[in-house]
């Protein structure tokens, strides 16, 4: 080959390499961006006076004064809007009564999309959930809404050749020639000031329970839960882990049963995460009795089971790893094979296990399936320490997916969902970035 | 000489070792003791015989170099001595070893305590990823030794017997992987001294070291020599000569030829060890 080809060569060689490393990073900025930008933006966004309302009465934070001139402020915006209705009611009774019976219903749309923008009217029962005590606590929750009190939206299913279309109708049209056509341009107008938005840093997010199923407060019962849970695993899954690896590697006699024990190891390793699940429930609840129901020790202890595989195999690879002369050097000097493992071997092969042992940790913490059954629910309070062993807790990932999916108002709190997408890829993150420094930590401690 | 003589001069252990040899083995020449006796030993790799059926004895105090080509068999016989071969599962033995009278490969050997008796310094220099101190202390802490002053006196004399100590006294707590290679070597000495073991077995100390490394390494034997019994596997016949009291050829498995150094050297007695230390084969 001459120098000529061999040039060409190593430069297309470059030129893949530098592409697919862009590739890379161009999917995981399509992956992690949105992830950032709407996570962030349940703890910074524009906040209205609702939101600090909400923060007084369910969490006794805030200053109480500003606040009290601050709704006194806004409802002198929205005293014209209660006028505005009363006086249409008044109007309504004089009605004819067809007209009167088309308008009520109207009406009674209208009365709706004010309650979800500014909470409850005057006249109104006090309400049982405490998603409806309040009006829009964000900005760009309330702007939408302001158009669903703005339009009426219908669906246009006149060509059954294709599917219906949603169009939207103005209210203030509907409302032509009675005197409830003036509140329309003042609720739009004006809305600002009644709700009153700035800018809120809400880091009760990550440090708050959640309040009526995440429509208010914070995810820290979901934070605790998922830390408890990967963390229990992590003390079953980990001692006994590297305890394997040594009988693996140190003491197992090579023969059938050895290679046996490794293929069903590996193959383990490869078992979908929903079969974990099962098994925990089968073998940890029903069988064994770890706790009545699901709890978190049957959640962790499932999910040590899960990662139990690959950390063996890490630990095993690290020890594998360390040089032959080393136990040479140990065993020449009089030391005994089980002190030869535990003064040399494993010190030097720490490095490998650790980033094993933090990788299975980051995978502990963001799996779903073996929790479903064994140790999460979808709403509840951070548990405390002692109680582990008997109840079960919320966590990150199930969550996630419960918010997504079957929550009754998905759509309204998409914001706690992408906080708690964002909180758990941060805590897998640290854990992975803390496994990078320690490892390079002990490395140069162990390379002098 | 002088060393025989030392040697000679230990009449204590001389009298405790002789109650387990029978009396033809218990002198060579001159008075000196039997350490390791090898009869009849052969040591195999699964079917492969690497070593023959080697009978010869390691006179105690002294220095015995192994020579021999490539492949022969010299590191196998050295690491049989201190068991070391036990970590390979194919390897196994027949015949007798005796260090001290005692069967090394024995039933009832504590091959733990055989291998703190018989210490060992490999060809390529293997310090502990630990620091200098640690490394030294190793041993020593091993066998029960912790309080921190006596430790620090065993480290100290046993870095100056294996002449490092000025070299290293400033940094005993840096790791021991970041000295040279020829100071590397010079600590796995010390580290092996550290345990006090009676007999050295040394495998190709000095192949990966300079001229410089080397002859400080030389240096060091000759310093021993007289207070350990040493063996020394080298490629290099004037390290041999130079260091060396008795000489051992092997080939291909067999030893050869068993003479004092200067006879060995100077009139060997196979034309096999002649053509070999004259170079005309390697
Ligand atoms: N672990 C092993 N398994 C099988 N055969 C081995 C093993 N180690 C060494 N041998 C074989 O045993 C014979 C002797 O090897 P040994 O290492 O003792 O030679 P040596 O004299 O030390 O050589 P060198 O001077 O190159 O170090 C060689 O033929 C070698 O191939
Ligand atoms: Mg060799």
């Amino acid at each position: 080959m001459n120098i000529g080809t061999r040039k060409i060569l190593d430069r297309s060689f470059t030129a893949v390499g530098i592409g697919s490393i862009i590739v890379m990073a161009v999917a995981l900025m399509i992956v992690v961006v949105p992830i950032i930008t709407n996570g962030i933006g349940a703890v910074f966004f524009t906040g209205t006076v609702e939101h600090r309302k909400m923060l007084f009465s369910e969490f006794k934070r805030g200053d109480s004064e500003g606040l009290s001139s601050e709704v006194a402020s806004s409802e002198r915006y929205r005293a014209k809007v209660y006028e505005m209705l009363t006086g249409f009611e008044a109007e309504l009774e004089t009605m004819a009564p067809e007209k009167k019976a088309e308008y009520k219903s109207k009406y009674a749309q209208v009365r709706a999309a004010l309650q979800a923008l500014l909470g409850p009217l005057p006249g109104d029962s006090a309400p049982m959930l405490t998603r409806f005590k309040y009006g829009q606590t964000r900005w760009e929750k309330a702007e939408e809404k302001l158009h669903d009190f703005l339009y009426e939206s219908k669906w246009d299913n006149s060509n059954p050749d294709v599917m219906s279309k949603e169009y939207f109708v103005s209210r203030a049209i509907s409302f032509q020639g009675t005197s409830l056509v003036k509140l329309f341009p003042y609720v739009k107008n004006n809305l600002e000031y009644m709700l009153l938005p700035e800018f809120t840093v809400y880091w009760g997010f990550i440090t708050d329970s959640s309040v009526d199923s995440h429509f208010f407060g914070g995810i820290w019962p979901e934070i605790q839960g998922t830390f408890f849970l990967a963390v229990g695993a992590m003390l079953f899954a980990f001692p006994l882990g590297v305890v394997a690896a040594v009988y693996f590697t140190e003491y197992a006699r090579p023969g059938f049963l050895n290679s046996m024990l490794r293929s069903a190891n590996s193959t383990l390793a490869g078992v979908p995460s929903i079969v974990f699940g099962m098994f925990g429930l089968a073998f940890f609840i029903n069988t064994m009795k770890v706790s009545e129901s699901k709890s978190v020790i049957a959640g962790a202890l499932t999910l040590a089971i899960m990662i139990l595989p690959t950390i063996i195999r890490a630990a095993e690879e690290a020890i594998l790893a360390v040089p032959k002369t080393y136990r040479e050097a140990s065993l020449s000097l009089g030391s005994t094979k089980w002190n030869t493992i535990a003064t040399v071997i494993l010190p030097a092969a720490l490095p490998g296990i650790l980033t094993g042992g933090v990788i299975s940790l980051g995978r502990a913490a963001g799996e779903t399936a073996p929790i479903i059954f064994t140790a999460a629910v979808s709403v509840g309070s951070a548990i405390g320490l002692a109680d582990v062993f008997s109840s079960p807790t919320p966590a990150l990932s199930w969550n996630i997916y419960n918010l997504a999916s079957e929550h009754e108002a998905a759509s309204q709190i998409r914001h706690v969902q992408y906080g708690m997408v964002l909180a758990l890829v941060s805590i897998v993150l640290m854990l992975n970035l803390s496994a990078i420094v320690l490892r390079a930590r002990i490395s140069k401690k162990l390379k002098g | 000489m002088d060393a025989r003589e030392s040697s000679g001069s230990a009449p204590a252990q001389k009298a405790t070792r002789d109650i387990y040899l029978p009396p033809e083995r218990r002198k060579i020449s001159g008075g000196d003791t039997t350490h390791i006796s090898a009869k009849e030993f052969s040591i195999y790799y699964g079917e492969f015989e690497a070593v023959k059926r080697v009978s010869a004895d390691i006179l105690s105090k002294y220095v015995t170099a192994i020579i021999g080509p490539s492949g022969c068999g010299k590191s196998t016989f050295l690491r049989a001595i201190n068991r070391m071969n036990d970590l390979i599962p194919s390897c196994h033995t027949t015949g007798a070893l005796l260090f001290d009278g005692q069967d090394i490969y024995g039933k009832f050997t504590d091959e733990v305590l055989l291998r703190k008796k018989i210490g060992m310094v490999f060809q390529k220099p293997n310090p502990f990823p630990k620091s200098i101190f640690d490394n030294i202390a190793y041993g020593p802490r091993l066998h029960g030794v912790n309080d921190k002053k006596k430790l620090m006196e065993i480290v100290e004399r046993s870095l100056k017997k294996a002449a490092i100590w000025d070299e290293v006294c400033d940094r005993l707590d840096k790791n021991a992987l970041g000295l040279s290679g020829g100071q590397q070597q010079r600590l796995c000495v010390a580290r092996t001294l550290a345990v006090e073991p009676e007999v050295l077995l040394l495998d190709e100390p000095t192949s990966a070291l300079d001229p410089k490394a080397t002859a400080k390494i030389e240096d060091l034997i000759q310093e021993l020599r007289g207070s350990y019994t040493i063996m020394i596997v080298t490629h290099n016949m004037q390290q041999a000569s130079r260091v060396s009291d008795s000489t051992m050829f092997f080939y291909e498995g067999v030893l050869v030829e068993h003479a004092s150094t200067a006879q060995l050297f100077t009139n060997p007695k196979d034309t096999m060890t002649e053509d070999y230390i004259t170079g005309r084969f390697s």
